[in-house]
C-alpha cells in the first residue's frame, strides 16, 4: 500500500464511514519522532474518531495507519498497545475501586497474559517504577488512596500515569485538561512538556490557551478533513480556521 | 512462607476467617449434629463450591452466570456415571434383558452401553472427566461469547438458555441419561460402600477439605495481579483492553476455573447424596446458587459459605414452619439483601461485626487494665492487714 517513511506515525488516505457519513475523510497526517502535535477543531470534526482509529477502537473503512512503518489497522487493540501506542480517554478512565498504586500496577507492562498475571510478583523494580511514575504525575502522596476519591484533575493525571508506566512511543491524549483548575492546567502543561521528551505525543484539546502553551505544531480538523496545519500563529490567522470557528 | 500466607490465606484477616470456618465445619458441626443432619450440611457445602465459583466470576469478574448448575450437573453426572456402571455389574443386573448395563438403559430398550459411557468404567478417567468436561464446555462457551464481546445481561441470558437446553437434553434422552429421575441407586467405589455411616463421615470431611482447598486456590487467584485485573475489567473493560490486555482470555480463564469449582461440588454432591438428576442443572438451582452468593456476599470467599449454609438452613426452617409461603419468604430475603446489604453477610460483618469485635476486645483490655490497677492498689492494703 503506502511506502515506508521516517515518521513515527504516518496516516495516509484514512477514511471511516458510519452509514455513509464520513467521520474521517481521506485524511493524511504525519507525526515525527519526538514531536508533540495538537489536534484542534470544532465539535464533530472527527478528532476523537481519529484517535479511535489509531488505537483500534474503530476499524477504518480504507486507508492506512503506520506506526514506525508497522500497519496498525489490522491489529487488535492490545497488539496496538504492545506496538507502543498508548491512549487516554476523554473522560478519565481509571479503576475507581482500586487504589492509585493498584491502578498503576495493573497498567505495568508485565504479566499481560493470563498465566503471566497469576505469576506476577511485586518486585522492588516494579515498586520503584510505580512510585517514580506516581511522583511524576503529582500523585506520590496518594498511592494508597482509592482512585474514586481523587479529584477530577487527579484522575486525569492518574490515567496519564497509567500510560506512562508502559513507556509508549506514541502517547495520545484526548482532552487532558478537561475539568481542571487553572493551577492544575499549568501543572499539566509542564507535565506534557516533560513527558514528550523521547516520544511522540498527540493531544486533542479545546482550550486554546493551553494549546498555545504546549503546541509547536497544530493541526486543525474540520468535517473529517485537515483544514490547516502549522504553528499556532499561522493557524490562528488562517482565514479558513477563523471561518470555521467564528463563522456560521 | 510469608508469600504463601499472604497469597493463599489473604493475610491475617483471611487466616482468622478461614480458621473460624474450619473450626465450625470440621469440629463444631460434626460433633453437634447427628449423621442425617451432618449429611445435609455436607450437601449444602457442595452448593458452597458453586457460591465460591460465583465470587470469582461474578463478584470479582462482574460476569453473572445464571447457568452454574450446568457445571455442577456435569461434574455430578460424570461421577454418577462411574458409580452407576459399578452398581450395574452383570450379576446384580442379571434379570435385565441386557445384563451389565444401567437399569434405565434396559428399560429404554438399549442393548449396548453407549460409547460415551464406556470410559466411565475407570475411576481415574472419571476424576479426570469431572474436571475436564466442564472446563472444555466452559471454554467453548466462553470462547464463542467473550471473543465476540458478549457480556452483561446477554451473557446471563445465554447461560440460562444453556441450562434449559441441557435439562431438556437430559430429560429427553432418557435411555442415555436416566431422564427426569436422574441416575439413582449408586452404591460403591471399587467396592467401598458410599452409603455406610463411616463413609458418610469420610465423604463429609473430604468434601470439607476440598472446599477449603478451592477457597485457598481462589484466594491465590484473587490476590494476584489477575485478581486486580478482574476488578479493573469489571470497572472499566476498555481501559484494560487499551492497556495491552486481551480481555477475553482473562474472562475465558476465570469462567473455566469457576466451571471446574462448580463441577467438583457437583461430584461431591453425587457421592454424598447418592444420586444426580436434572433438577440440579436447570434455571432454578442455578439462580438459587446466585442467591447463596448474594446473601453471603459476592466479594467474600468465606462469606458465601456462610451464606449457603444460612439460606439452606432458612429453607429448611421456613419450609417446615410455613409450608405455604416459604418461597415468598425466601424471595423477600433475597430482595432485602440486595436492597439493603449489597455485599451480603460479609458486608454486614465488615460494617458492624468488626467494629463490635474491636470494641469488645478494647473493653476487655480496659477492664483487665483496671483490674490490674485495682489489684495493685489493694495489694498494699492487704499487706497491712
Amino acid at each position: 500500500m503506502s511506502s515506508n517513511t521516517d515518521f513515527a506515525l504516518a496516516i495516509e488516505d484514512l477514511t471511516v464511514s458510519f452509514d455513509g457519513f464520513k467521520a474521517v475523510d481521506n485524511l493524511s497526517l504525519y507525526i515525527d519522532k519526538d514531536e508533540l502535535r495538537v489536534v484542534i477543531g470544532p465539535n464533530g470534526a472527527g478528532k476523537t474518531t481519529l484517535l479511535d482509529l489509531i488505537c483500534g477502537k474503530t476499524k477504518s473503512t480504507s486507508g492506512s495507519i503506520k506506526f514506525k512503518n508497522k500497519e496498525l489497522s489490522k491489529l487488535s487493540e492490545h497488539q496496538i498497545v504492545h506496538a507502543g501506542v498508548g491512549r487516554k480517554f476523554q473522560t478519565p478512565s481509571i479503576y475507581e475501586n482500586l487504589s492509585v498504586y493498584d491502578n498503576l500496577e495493573v497498567s505495568y507492562p508485565e504479566g499481560r497474559t493470563v498465566f503471566g498475571a497469576l505469576a506476577f510478583k511485586r518486585t522492588d523494580k516494579v515498586d520503584a517504577r510505580i512510585k517514580e511514575i506516581a511522583n511524576e504525575v503529582f500523585l506520590g502522596d496518594f498511592l494508597s488512596m482509592e482512585a474514586a476519591l481523587l479529584s477530577h484533575g487527579q484522575k486525569q493525571w492518574l490515567e496519564i500515569g497509567m500510560l506512562l508506566i508502559q513507556d509508549p512511543e506514541l502517547l495520545m491524549l484526548d482532552e487532558p485538561v478537561a475539568g481542571m483548575s487553572v493551577r492544575e492546567r499549568e501543572q499539566t502543561a509542564e507535565l506534557l512538556n516533560r513527558i514528550s521528551k523521547g516520544r511522540s505525543v498527540l493531544v486533542i484539546e479545546h482550550d486554546m490557551e493551553f494549546v498555545a502553551r504546549i503546541a509547536h505544531k497544530v493541526t486543525v480538523l474540520h468535517q473529517g478533513k485537515i483544514l490547516a496545519e502549522g504553528d499556532m500563529k499561522t493557524v490562528q490567522n488562517n482565514p479558513d480556521v477563523i471561518e470555521v470557528y467564528l463563522g456560521h | 512462607m510469608n508469600f504463601m500466607y499472604e497469597r493463599f490465606l489473604g493475610g491475617k484477616n483471611g487466616a482468622i476467617g478461614m480458621a473460624i470456618l474450619a473450626v465450625l465445619i470440621l469440629i463444631i458441626l460434626p460433633m453437634s449434629l447427628d449423621l442425617f443432619r451432618l449429611n445435609m450440611v455436607g450437601k449444602y457445602l457442595t452448593y458452597a463450591f458453586v457460591a465460591v465459583s460465583l465470587v470469582l466470576l461474578w463478584g470479582y469478574g462482574g460476569i453473572l452466570s445464571l447457568g452454574q448448575g450446568v457445571f455442577f450437573g456435569l461434574g455430578g453426572y460424570a461421577m454418577a456415571m462411574f458409580l452407576k456402571l459399578e452398581a450395574s455389574d452383570p450379576i446384580s443386573t442379571s434379570i435385565q434383558s441386557t445384563p451389565g448395563i444401567p437399569d434405565f438403559m434396559d428399560w429404554n430398550q438399549i442393548t449396548e452401553l453407549p460409547w460415551f459411557w464406556v470410559p466411565f468404567h475407570s475411576f481415574t478417567f472419571t476424576l479426570f472427566a469431572v474436571i475436564a468436561v466442564p472446563a472444555i464446555f466452559a471454554f467453548i462457551i466462553g470462547y464463542s461469547m467473550f471473543k465476540r464481546r458478549v457480556g452483561g445481561v446477554y451473557f446471563a441470558i445465554i447461560t440460562q438458555v444453556i441450562a434449559v437446553i441441557l435439562t431438556v437434553l437430559i430429560v429427553g434422552q432418557q435411555g442415555y441419561t436416566g431422564g427426569i429421575n436422574g441416575i439413582t441407586d449408586l452404591k460403591t467405589i471399587h467396592g467401598w460402600d458410599i452409603r455406610d455411616d463411616s463413609s458418610k463421615y469420610i465423604l463429609y470431611f473430604i468434601n470439607a477439605f476440598l472446599l477449603f482447598g478451592v477457597i485457598l486456590v481462589s484466594r491465590f487467584i484473587l490476590t494476584s495481579k489477575f485478581g486486580r485485573l478482574l476488578l479493573a475489567m469489571r470497572d472499566k473493560e476498555d481501559r484494560v483492553r487499551f492497556s495491552g490486555y486481551d480481555v477475553s482470555n482473562f474472562k475465558i480463564f476465570i469462567f473455566c476455573v469457576s466451571a471446574i469449582i462448580a463441577a467438583i461440588g457437583g461430584a461431591m454432591f453425587t457421592l454424598q447424596v447418592g444420586f444426580m438428576s436434572p433438577s440440579f442443572v436447570g434455571i432454578v438451582p442455578s439462580i438459587e446458587m446466585v442467591i447463596f452468593a448474594a446473601v453471603g456476599g459476592r466479594m467474600s470467599l468465606i462469606g458465601v459459605v456462610y451464606g449457603t449454609l444460612l439460606v439452606n438452613y432458612g429453607k429448611t426452617v421456613f419450609s417446615e414452619t410455613f409450608p405455604e409461603i416459604w418461597l415468598f419468604l425466601m424471595g423477600g430475603l433475597f430482595i432485602a439483601v440486595v436492597m439493603f446489604f449489597p455485599n451480603g453477610l460479609a458486608g454486614i460483618w465488615d460494617k458492624y461485626g468488626k467494629t463490635q469485635l474491636n470494641r469488645i476486645s478494647k473493653m476487655k483490655f480496659i477492664s483487665s487494665a483496671k483490674a490490674l490497677i485495682n489489684s495493685k492498689r489493694t495489694s498494699p492494703a492487704r499487706d497491712s492487714k
